[in-house]
């Protein structure tokens, strides 16, 4: 710590910052553009002078960038004299003189960091005559627009994207005055992270495009705070609605998991939620070929009661869940049904590898890391993840990682962290080890240390050799090469004498000895690293899901009620079963000609979902569900972190109404006819729930994991001021004008009962909780750069605090010497190599299209390849393929055509098949790994 | 003073008062009018009375509107909405553009706050109306054909921004796009 003293006042501040970032982290105002707090300082937009003082008796001080400053102890400065705000008025009188006059026809204007600071600078009046320079834009893809005029060469753009997100295809280009940041050529940016862009460009040289489709200011849109469900990481985000749709996503600060960005999938992919094709309407089909389309909500409802009470009585009925949605409607489902008719809807594969990831997490001597943490590793090993395409944000958190190194030698040659091009330039290529044991390669592949291809069981057992080499008790491999032998020894060393290694493993490759060889290894190096205290080390599985893990809780200890169990009960009584299927399409979880069989042997089908596909087909009655824009909910991330979203707005149609609460009106309509007798409490309990906080105190009710399940986020019934919080902005227009073309009276805002939020711009918006935070706004700061005005500490935690509650928490130490043999997993054989032209056919997880509802926006969905199947050329060459041919696998009834490309990355032996979403609904991903014929 | 005499000083003082005004009143008959006989005699109404407000055009004949929205978050009474939408060359134009003015106070905030000069208030005021349903008056109810107050102000012409018939380079003030592959100092 260091006491600065600005402007007269002293302050204690983090010694280790430069100027620029504690003056800001102590909320005061300063100028800036050039510096962020991830990329660091590079001194070129000399924004943020400031004049320092030498000693107590200088009165002359001198000025200084506060950026490329370092804080030292006693250190006097001033940020409002005179000459320093003039030189900062006269700095970005320059910095303007050749910015366009087109803030009206700008997306970033209203929330644009250039016209804050312009602001704070005191700088209002142009004097600069010459002629303005202009430069012809770029077409970068459906999601980035381009228009250089704006730009002020502060050179953010090429540092995130380059130097922070390893992005290849963005550069700054010509010289001195002329500098251009583009691309070569026209064309769409390639990196999954480039939507950043739009928040790291403090003005507006990349803005949204899909919001500029249909346009609005930042203060015209609703927000709510909101959890991403793209994929299992649970990054925080804040969408912004107007008239009824969801407009864009922005990158909502959690300290530990997302920071300060998010990836493509999760910014772009909301558009489903937009969809025309979205089912709107309940509907009832009575035969075959009469539908009733559009009944009334609660007939629909009441004729759910009606099914449901006539299956229940005759133990026919079932429910399948989803591991998309909320947990409470998962717990709504299961309390509706009881808990042994209650299915997960995931393959026996999948559903018992998600028991046993959350077995693994909650065993002595394992950590389940943050995002922050694995920032901060020094050695990462990846067993059977391609973390780009299947947890995009995690790849972006390796990558950082990577930069340790950099970092220690930095320390070494006492260069500040913040001095970005220094310790860049100082570390050249070096970099912290990061091993990567993948089935096709991936992109990490570039800053790896390590990289080999093999086949899931061969990845294992070579993260099975690696337990056995850093402990004895570990079991040992048998048959394994010595080339294999010897990396795993590598591997082993170097995990060793790291001081935070990372172990990172997944559902990806859909094989239980992946997941459980990560274990093996993370057990082994808690051994190995404890000297009498056991030191647990990390281990972070990458799942399927947005609620993957929140949906294995509600099923703990349950390794038998998955999908096929489901299928199993209902072909053993044809014709005598009620499935009640939450938004879950089964025709990609398991083979179709078996879902078929499923469906045509069900008494009735009651399905409830948002989007149409071939399940929704199959239904009998069908319910429209809301998405996670509409409804409010808890997803469990994938380190076990129960993370509230809210609705974000209210949709005027009566039909769509909170998951939960469909589900808990269903209890009601079965319990309301009869008195309730004889049917079980908790359904009459369910029955009883009005608002969300009922359904939390239900669910709280059952302990254990769920104990603490009201801290996630605060009740209904928190205010501020006595007043809610507000989702609208302050300055919320046109809210007399928006629907006086519908009736000139204004109508009533909607009421949130299920929620501390309001659907208004009432309301004190100040200390709020960081579990309520709609989106950042502070006086004088538009742009997203106010979040500095949230945090205790530049890149620190929110004031409000961190949002979420982390339900798995590593258990005392207990004495790890005491693990006994049967702590052990065994080691799976290793694959057999291809013969007679079977190949064993894998599944790639994939970025823009490989998650069923973000595949439906239309600007990821142009930018995702084309799916393809990917095959070493050697093993091609052994079964006689020949790229580009269209090729067809079978495996079992599933017949699948592609078109091959050659990717030597693949490992021998295998075919990758492309996991999108379309592929998936022909050859669904959770049969493979298997083997399967191709010609 | 004695009591009679406060009987007959209060009589003499609400008489006088009383004749006073009938005088006053009916003198009034003969004076001349402060008030004029609308509808048939029209005031005069200078040129920035702020009255009905309208959509202009720039001298181009195209819309001046570019549905930036500061009229919108400048009104005090929230009574404008609009939506964002553009042409294929990138021209930004609102897809509607409504004004409530059964809420409209004539302020004249929507105008200044406007930095295209589109959106005016004229020194119209007749606007009463039997349904207020009436008083909600869409784009094609706003719009003019011509520049209103300002005749030569045309924004694009000064925003930098390329649009159809306008290459970047080719506004006021502006210099030729630079060519990125030069060397040349």
């Amino acid at each position: 710590m260091a006491t600065i003293e600005v402007d007269g006042t002293s302050y204690e501040v983090d010694g280790d910052r430069n100027l620029l970032d504690a003056c800001l982290g102590l909320g005061l105002d300063l100028p800036y553009f050039c510096w962020h707090p991830t990329l660091g300082s590079v001194g070129s937009c000399r924004q943020c002078a400031v004049r320092v003082y030498a000693n107590a008796e200088d009165t002359r001080g001198r000025l200084v960038m506060s950026c490329m400053t370092p804080v030292t102890d006693g250190q006097r400065l001033s940020i409002r004299d005179p000459e320093s705000q003039a030189f900062r008025d006269k700095s970005i009188e320059v910095t303007m003189a050749n910015h366009p006059h087109d803030c009206p026809v700008c997306e970033e204007g209203g929330e644009c960091h250039l016209q804050d600071m312009t602001i704070m600078s005191r700088h209002t009046e142009r004097r600069y005559r010459g002629l303005k320079k202009t430069y012809t834009n770029q077409y970068l893809g459906p999601c980035i627009s381009h228009e250089m005029n704006r730009c002020i060469a502060c050179y953010r753009c090429v540092r995130f994207y380059n130097d922070y997100a390893g992005g290849k295809d963005l550069a700054v280009l010509a010289s001195k005055e002329n500098v251009y940041f583009g691309r070569h050529e026209d064309g769409c940016l390639e990196s999954g992270f480039s939507g950043n862009l739009v928040e790291v460009c403090p003005t507006g040289v990349f803005t949204d495009k899909t919001l500029s489709r249909s346009y609005n200011r930042k203060w015209d849109l609703q927000s709510a705070p909101s959890i991403c469900s793209s994929c299992s990481l649970g990054c925080n985000i804040s969408p912004g609605e107007r008239q009824g749709r969801i407009k864009r996503i922005v990158n909502r600060y959690h300290h530990d998991i997302n920071g300060y960005f998010i990836c493509d999938r999760g910014r772009f992919g909301y558009d489903y939620t937009n969809a025309d094709q979205r089912i709107q309407h309940c509907s009832i089909r009575q035969s075959a070929d009469v539908t009733e389309e559009a009944p009334d909500y609660r007939d629909a409802i009441n004729a759910i009661a009606v099914e449901l009470a006539g299956a229940a009585t005759g133990g026919n009925l079932i429910a399948i869940g989803s591991d998309r949605l909320s947990v409470e409607a998962n717990f709504a489902l299961q309390t509706l049904v009881d808990e042994d008719n209650f299915y997960s809807g995931m393959d026996p594969v999948q559903h018992q590898l998600l028991q046993s990831v959350l077995g693994i997490y909650r065993r002595p001597g394992i950590h389940a890391p943050t995002l922050r943490e694995i920032e901060s590793a020094d050695a990462v090993l990846i067993l059977g993840e391609d973390l780009v395409n299947s947890a995009p944000r995690m790849a972006l958190s390796v990558r950082q990682a990577t930069r340790n190194l950099s970092f220690e030698l930095a320390r070494k040659s006492q260069i500040p962290l913040w001095q970005d091009t220094s310790v860049r330039n100082l570390a050249q290529d070096r970099r912290s080890p990061l091993m990567i044991l993948s089935v096709a390669g991936t992109d990490l592949d570039a800053i790896a240390s390590l990289r080999l291809s093999a086949a899931a069981d061969d990845i294992a057992r070579l993260g099975f050799a690696v337990a056995r080499c850093l402990s004895d008790r570990a079991p040992a491999v048998p048959n394994l090469s010595p080339d294999l032998e010897s990396t795993a020894a590598g591997i082993a060393d170097c995990l060793l004498r790291a001081k935070n290694p990372v172990i990172i493993s997944g559902t990806s490759c859909n094989t239980p000895s992946v997941v459980e060889s990560a274990a093996q290894v993370a057990m082994a190096l808690s051994l190995a690293k404890s000297n009498g205290q056991i030191r647990p080390s990390w281990l972070s599985y990458v799942l399927p899901a947005a609620n993957s893990l929140g949906l294995a809780m509600l099923q703990e200890g349950n390794d038998d009620n998955h999908l096929e169990r489901a299928m199993q009960r209902v072909l053993a009584n044809p014709g005598q079963c009620t499935a009640l299927i939450l938004q879950n399409d089964l025709y990609a979880r398991a083979e179709p000609s078996r879902v078929d069989a499923f469906f045509g042997n069900l008494k009735s089908c009651i399905v409830l979902d948002q989007q149409p596909n071939r399940t929704t087909d199959r239904a009998n009655i069908l319910v429209p569900t809301q998405t996670d824009f509409e409804t409010e909910g808890t997803l469990v991330n994938n380190e076990g972190r129960a993370q509230r979203y809210f609705e974000v707005f209210a949709t005027d149609n009566p039909s769509l109404r909170d998951n939960w609460k469909t589900i808990a009106n269903m209890a009601k309509a079965w319990v309301n006819p009869g008195t309730g007798q004889g049917l079980p409490e908790s359904l009459l309990a369910l029955a009883r729930c009005e608002n969300f906080d009922d359904l939390i105190a239900l669910l709280k009710n059952r302990g254990g994991l769920f104990g603490h399940w009201d801290r996630a986020a605060p009740n209904a019934a928190f205010r501020i001021a006595g007043l809610k919080i507000p989702r609208m902005p302050h300055r919320y227009s046109g809210r007399t004008s928006l629907r006086a073309n519908i009736r000139v009276a204004e109508a009533k805002q909607p009421e949130d009962r299920d929620s501390p939020l309001g659907f208004t711009m009432e309301g004190a918006p100040i200390n709020i909780p960081g579990a309520l935070t709609p989106g950042f706004w502070s006086p004088g700061w538009n742009s997203g750069e106010s979040l500095n005005k949230f945090q205790d500490e530049i890149n620190g935690h929110l004031k409000g605090g961190d949002p979420g509650l982390r339900l798995l928490q590593s258990p005392a130490a207990t004495d790890m010497s005491a693990a006994t043999s049967s702590d052990w997993f065994s080691v799976p054989a290793a694959t057999p190599t291809a013969a007679n032209g079977r190949l064993l056919a894998v599944s790639l997880p994939r970025l823009f299209d490989g998650e069923v509802l973000s595949a439906l926006s239309p600007a990821l969905a142009q930018r995702a390849e084309l799916p393809q199947l990917e095959i070493h050329p050697e093993t091609a060459a052994a079964v006689g393929l020949v790229e580009g041919h269209i090729a067809t696998i079978r495996l079992e009834s599933c017949q699948l055509k592609l078109p091959l490309r050659f990717n030597p990355r693949v490992a021998s032996g295998l075919v990758a098949v492309p996991a999108d979403v379309k592929t998936a609904g022909i050859l669904p991903p959770v049969l493979l790994p298997a083997a399967v014929t191709i010609e | 003073m004695s009591q009679i005499g406060r009987a007959v000083y209060l009589t003499w003082d609400y008489t006088w008062s009383t004749l006073r005004t009938l005088w006053d009143v009916a003198s009034h008959t003969f004076a001349k009018r402060d008030t004029v006989e609308y509808p048939d005699e029209m005031p005069y109404l200078a040129p920035r009375h702020r009255g009905r407000i309208v959509l202009t055009r720039d001298p181009e004949g195209n819309e001046r509107c570019v549905a930036c929205n500061l009229c919108a978050v400048a009104c005090p009474t929230d009574c404008i909405s609009l939506q964002k939408t553009e042409d294929e060359t990138g021209r930004w134009y609102p897809e509607y553009f409504r004004i409530n003015f059964s809420r409209c106070v004539y302020c004249g905030l929507c105008e200044e706050a406007c930095p295209t000069y589109a959106i005016q208030l004229t020194p119209d005021f007749e606007m009463a109306e039997y349904n207020r349903q009436n008083m909600v008056y869409e784009k094609e109810h706003l719009l003019i054909s011509g520049p209103g107050k300002y005749p030569d102000y045309s924004f694009y012409q000064v925003s930098g921004k390329a649009v159809s018939g306008r290459a970047k380079g080719e506004g006021l003030n502006e210099a030729k796009p630079v060519n990125v592959k030069s060397l040349l100092p």
